[in-house]
This record gives C-alpha cells, structure tokens and sequence, in this order.
C-alpha cells in the first residue's frame, strides 16, 4: 500500500492509518490511540494538540521508533515505517525527536553534540562534522557557544541547539514533543520566531506535539485536535494566515476567530480527560 | 578539589584558572580554618582526655603528644618513625596493595556494572547471585582466601579487591539505570548503532554515579585491606598495627592508624581530582552555578 509521493522536492509525507496502540498497564490494558488516521503533508508544520496523557506522545514515540503499535500502519514517503508485519520502526536521522525535557547530551559541548549526527553515521568526518556544525549554529544565531556544554547555556538556546542538532541530519520529518514546555512565555515568544526562521531556511515536515492553543496556531499550517484517550483527530483546522509569520499575527481578528473557532472543542476534550483522570484514582 | 591543571582548548575558561580562582574563593572562605578548628578541637580533646587529666578508659591510650614524638623522633623508641624506612615500607606496601585491588576491582567492576545496568537478560542472571555474595563480610573470605591463593601477597589483595568490586560494581548499574531514557533515544535518532550509544551515552551518563562508586571503593579498599593485612601477609600498616599491638608498642598502633588515615584521605582526593577531570561539563556547570 504505497502513498503516492507526488511532490519529489520537499519530502516528508507521514501518513498515519488507523493505528492502534494497546498497553498493559498495571491496572490492565489502556487504549491509548484508536483507529487514528491523520495525513501530515510534506514540508508543512502540523501541530498536534491534546490534553495531557492522551496519547500524542504515544504516536510521536510510533513514527520515531520508540514502541511499536498494535494495529494500522504508518508510512513516510510512501515507505513503510510500521505496520501489521513490522509493528515497531527502527529509529534513523530521517526522523529526528527534540524532546520535551531536552536531550542534548550534558557531556559533549554544544558543537560536539550538533555534529554527533553525522559523525556516528559516518557520513561525515569529525572535522567536516563541526565545520558544517559550526556554519548551522551561526545561522541559528549560536555564535560563541560552541565549546560550552548544554548546562552553561540558557534553556531557550539549550532548545535551539537540539533543533540544530537535528537538523544537521538534513531529516525529512522533525518530531517535537512540547519541546518549549518548560520555557516561561517570553523565552517560549521568541523560540517560536526562532523555530518559524529555521524553518523557512531549511523545509522539513513538522509534527509538533503542544497543549498549548495559541502556539498551535501561530505556527502551524495545520492544527489536529486530538480526543482524550484513546487518542485519534477530532477537528482539523487549516489554520489560513499566510507564512512567514511574525508575533503581530496574535493580535489580528483572523486569529482571533480560529481561536474562538478551536477554543471550545479543546476545552470539551480537556473536561474529558479530567474526568476520566478523576475515575481512574 | 582541585579540577587539574589541564588547558583546554574548549571555552573561555581554563582548568589552571579555575582551579586558582576556586582555590582563592576557599581561602577567603570559612571552609579551611573551620577544618583547622575541628583538627584542632579533635587534638586538644584527646590530648586532654589522655595526657592531662587522665580520664579513666583514655589513661591507657597514648596521648597525641607521645605519638607525635615517637613519630617525628630520628631514634624512636619503638623503632618506628619517619625516620625509619621500615615504616616506608610498611606504607608503601600497603599503598601497592591498594592500588593494585582498586585497578582490578575497577578493571572488573566497571564494565560488570556497565553490563548490569545495560542487559536486563544479564542482570537476571547475575543480579541475584552478586546480591548473596555482597552481604559477606571481607572476614568471612579470610579462610578461603588463604586456602586458595598460598602466597603472601595474593590473599591479601584478593580480599582488599573484593569488597571495592561490589561497592564500584553497584554504583556503576545505579549510574546506567539513572541515565534519562530521551539520551538513549536520541542517540538512535541521530543515526548512533547499539555499541555506539554505549560508548557515548551509556559510558559518560554513568560517570557520576561510576566516580561516587570509585570514592566508595577506596575507602572500602583500605578498610578491608587493613583487616586482611592483620590476618595474613607481612609488612602494610595493619600487620604494623596488629604488631604493635602483640609487642605492646602503643604509641605505634596509633602512628599506624593516622598514617592509614592520611594515605586514605590522599587516595580518595585523588579519585575525586581523576572525576573532575573526566566530568569537565559537571566542574563547570557547579563553577559557574548554571543549574537546569
């Protein structure tokens, strides 16, 4: 069953089809994503958001490789990632994760950690590595920074180092899981102009993972609206305010209405899972 | 704690210039004359207790003044001084000893723990037996060991290695099993097969947990190797205690005990220098006080 890859230029189509995913949990098996379909186009930012625990994360770690899934399938580029005969994907720099609590590694400098990519896979020679490393991190404007280690930079260039990180992958698809999470609003306000600025530089699909309305809609393309457990799309919204974006956008009235528009079917769920969290104790 | 005088080529902010700059900052601080106080405090006390008032249980210690005396004397009267290379002797077997257990029991330790934490299938098949065997005193090995190894030197060293290897072995699996699970996964996004994810994930995420093991290790070393050096082998600081004692030669004991103490002290510094120097991103994230 191969998705057509009509567009050759940008890469990074994922086309989730009604994936299961079934775990055993000590008080017996949880649902946590049912009959999920979703198709996430190349190149565009689409923003996934859920109440907490619903099982976004779940899907994230099924295309990333981290578990498997226990029905339907998931295809890159028309590729089988998993699916019925191969129920978990392997891992690759195709498909990199920038992780909620950050996952640079504490003992490599940053330079060392954004050139580790290509230097494992033995694409690149360590001193090609850091030279490229060197040129993307000046780009992102992570200059001066190179030789500290992640724990002597600030949490928001922390997080603009993983980007680059897996970036240096040239990936077809990053995997962001509430990576801006911990970042208090102003550090978050200026990550996600960051975010938009590498991303106008380098096209990549983007799954980003978020409970965070607002931020949904400033960046993404598209804006699927998960169910609480099990988690599948309950509402996508195009989200029409032409790219490149800049912060004004938050003030303007068609922002304004797409979120009056998505505002209460997040609320709906949330309650949801409240309650549900509720019975569960 | 000096961080070693290592110039690196990465960042502003050299080893040499930290460790002057923490080095300054301790003797503007507290820290060295409350050490000095507490030294002192310890010495008066017991000097007091056995010298002058002669308290009870103390009156047959010998006191801080006669030890030091007999330490410090180029004839001592007990034939045991700084001034005799015997005692150098019996020092310097001691540290080999130790320095030979810690080298093995890290050699093994390391990459057992290492295992331990990494493969569940080894760990369930090893864990269980390992946790019988630690509970066994290093006394308890004593027979055996004298049984097994019919030399001098092996036994001693075989019973100052064993309990080192436990303390290095079970740190080092707490180390792998405290490593965030994102380090790992993204290591394998980023392309990185199993063997390298050990070697760049598994390896340096457990180094602080390996190190405080190591620190652990050779305090245990020297505790277990003074108590199997009073059972078997001859010459070390505690055949020298146990001498001593037999010879009723007290101050000696005590010049025995100080000596184990300070070598003891020396070693462990230098496990926590070794650390620092392997753990650049640690020294420098606690310098600089960047917390996360």
């Amino acid at each position: 069953m191969n998705a057509p890859n009509s567009q050759l230029a940008v890469k990074g189509a994922i086309r989730i089809q009604n994936v299961d995913k079934v775990y055993l949990a000590k008080s017996g098996p949880v649902q946590a994503v049912q009959d999920c379909t979703l198709d996430i186009r190349p190149g565009e930012i689409c923003m996934i958001v859920g109440p907490s625990g619903c099982g976004k994360t779940t899907l994230l770690n099924a295309i990333a490789g981290f578990h498997d899934i226990t029905g339907g399938s998931i295809h890159l580029d028309g590729q089988l990632l998993c699916g019925p005969d191969r129920p978990k994907a392997e891992p690759g720099p195709d498909r990199v994760v920038v992780f909620q609590n950050g996952a640079l590694f504490p003992w490599k400098t940053n330079l060392e950690n954004v050139a580790f990519g290509p230097v494992v896979q033995k694409r690149m020679t360590k001193a090609e590595a850091e030279e490229k490393a060197r040129r993307m991190m000046a780009d992102a404007g992570l200059i001066g920074v190179e030789h500290n280690y992640p724990g002597e930079i600030s949490s928001g260039m922390r997080r603009r180092v993983e980007i680059v990180r897996a970036l240096m992958n040239d990936p077809k698809v990053l995997l962001l899981d509430e990576p801006f999470r911990a970042l208090d609003q102003l550090t978050k306000s200026v990550m996600h102009e960051a975010l938009l600025e590498i991303y106008y530089k380098n096209k990549v699909t983007i799954f980003f993972i978020t409970h965070d309305l607002e931020e949904a809609i400033f960046l993404g393309h598209r804006v699927a609206i998960m169910t609480t457990r099990p988690c599948r799309p309950k509402k996508i919204l195009e989200v029409d305010i032409p790219h490149p974006r800049n912060y004004g956008v938050l003030t303007s009235p068609r922002f304004r209405a797409l979120m009056e528009e998505t505002v209460s079917a997040v609320h709906e769920e949330a309650v949801k899972a409240f309650e549900a969290g509720e019975k569960e104790m | 704690m000096a961080s070693g005088a290592r110039a690196t080529s990465a960042g502003e902010i050299g080893a040499w210039e930290m460790f002057l700059y923490r080095f300054s900052k301790w003797v503007k601080s507290p820290t060295p004359y409350l050490m000095l106080v507490g030294f002192a405090l310890f010495f008066g006390a017991w000097y007091l207790l056995s010298e002058v008032f002669r308290v009870w249980r103390f009156a047959s210690l010998p006191g801080p003044r006669a030890v030091l005396i007999e330490w410090f004397n180029p004839n001592p009267v007990y034939g045991m001084s700084l001034y005799t290379p015997d005692y150098y002797v019996h020092v310097w077997s001691s540290m080999r000893r130790v320095l030979i257990a810690f080298l093995i029991s890290t050699g093994l330790g390391v990459p057992f723990g290492l295992f331990l934490g990494w493969s569940k299938n080894f760990r369930q098949f090893t864990f269980p037996v390992f946790e019988t065997l630690r509970p066994i005193p290093v006394l308890a090995w004593v027979p055996l060991a004298i049984v097994m190894f019919k030399a001098q030197e092996t036994p001693v060293i075989f019973l100052t290695t064993l309990a080192s290897f436990y303390a290095t072995a079970l740190n080092t699996m707490l180390g792998v099993q405290s490593i965030d699970e994102s380090y790992p996964r993204a290591a394998a996004c980023l392309g990185a097969s199993k063997w390298q994810v050990f070697w760049h994930v598994i390896i340096p995420g457990a180094l602080p947990f390996i190190f405080t093991g190591l620190q652990i290790s050779v305090g245990v070393a020297w505790f277990s190797l003074v108590a199997a050096e009073m059972v078997s082998g001859e010459y070390g600081l505690g055949y020298l205690i146990n001498t001593s004692y037999v010879n009723v030669q007290y101050p000696v004991i005590i010049i025995g005990m100080i000596s184990v103490g300070i070598v003891g002290y020396a070693s462990s510094a230098l496990v926590r220098m070794a650390g620092d120097y392997l753990m650049q991103w640690r020294v420098r994230e606690l310098a600089l006080g960047a917390g996360r």
